[in-house]
């Protein structure tokens, strides 16, 4: 099911200490930048994929184990955070 | 393996349901009990949890139907969906009572927030209505200047959720107008017959460009892609369109 940026807001407060769903993200892959909230949202798959609404490229992923949560941000430019 | 929380930090807790409401034959609110609940903004979420016995479990988001008014229960409306693992638990079983684990509030970019001087346009499709609820919710309860226009899309009258009370709030609000789109079946004298949301539905019922509304979209995804489109194609700036997808088709 697609979701989009705004499904990660949970996930996402349980590692940030910033609300992360209004967070500007640039895309590795194509510059494209925009909020978190507005990025398109897999969560069936082992963990949650986020990719990019502009190119498609994943931007990051979050997988969760019973005592880590894996954040992976290599089709992340840049992330600007509200503080 | 037990954990002490971070400080700030967003931890899971039980609820109780304090009462159930049926909106549509196919949504239901749940009315929650969330011991020391922070308060919420109008537009935010928060995540369900349900573990079975054998230690599965599965995670949603649900939208927060109920404004804040400093204290008391906290609501949120749950469509069913036929193929669902989580939602028809909530519309169908759950009973006064119960408890469930939920984290929250959640999100702060799908929010309107009172400072906010712009007028405002709610699109919703379907069950994307609850969010928007929310924010109806807090401009009637503190008297908000901002006016507000509603496009509903539902597939036939009895979809539409909260329909009485969005009734009542027009006659008693000159600040606030709803359009409903009826995409399968319409009243007995609706004037047009069903279709789908379009140009010419938001032309009329949206804010023009002009006056630089605040814009929030909610629903499913081609739904949301669909009004987005057509908004920016009329001019709204993409900046002041905030959407939220629940998924389907």
């Amino acid at each position: 099911m697609e979701l989009d940026g705004n499904a990660l807001a949970g996930d996402l407060a349980e590692v940030f200490a910033v609300e992360m769903t209004t967070a500007r993200f640039t895309c590795a892959g194509c510059r494209h930048a925009d909020a978190v909230a507005t990025l398109r949202v897999w969560t069936r798959a082992p963990g949650v994929v986020a990719r990019c609404p502009s190119c498609g490229d994943v931007v990051l992923s979050l997988v969760r184990t019973p005592a880590r949560v894996v954040l992976t941000l290599t089709g992340t430019a840049r992330l600007e955070l509200p503080v | 393996m037990a954990r002490t929380a971070l400080p700030g930090r967003l931890t899971w807790q039980a609820a109780t349901v304090t009462a159930v409401r049926q909106e549509t034959p196919s949504a239901r609110t749940l009315v929650l009990d969330v011991p020391g609940w922070p308060g919420h903004l109008p537009g935010q979420h928060l995540d369900l949890r349900l573990t079975a016995e054998d230690g599965y479990s599965a995670q949603r988001s649900y939208s927060i139907a109920s404004d804040w008014p400093g204290d008391g229960p906290v609501e949120i409306t749950i469509q069913r969906l036929e193929d669902g693992e989580v939602s028809p638990y909530l519309t169908d079983v759950v009973e006064t009572g119960d408890k469930i684990e939920l984290r929250g509030p959640i999100g702060g970019w799908f929010v309107w927030r009172p400072a906010q001087p712009a007028p405002v346009l709610l699109v919703a499709g379907g069950s994307g209505v609850v969010p928007l609820m929310s924010m109806i919710r807090e401009r009637g309860r503190l008297r908000a200047r901002q006016p507000f226009r509603v496009i509903y899309s539902v597939r036939t009258p009895e979809d539409a959720c909260f329909a009485d009370e969005l009734k009542r709030r027009v006659r008693d609000d000159a600040g606030l107008d709803v359009h409903f789109v009826y995409t399968r079946s319409a009243p007995d004298g609706w004037p047009a017959p069903p279709k789908r949301i379009d140009v010419a539905t938001i032309n009329s019922h949206g804010w023009p460009p002009d006056f630089a509304p605040d814009v929030f979209v909610c629903g499913p995804t081609s739904f949301v892609e669909t009004v987005a489109d057509i908004l920016v194609a009329l001019g709204h700036d993409p900046k002041k369109i905030r959407t939220e997808r629940f998924g389907g088709k």
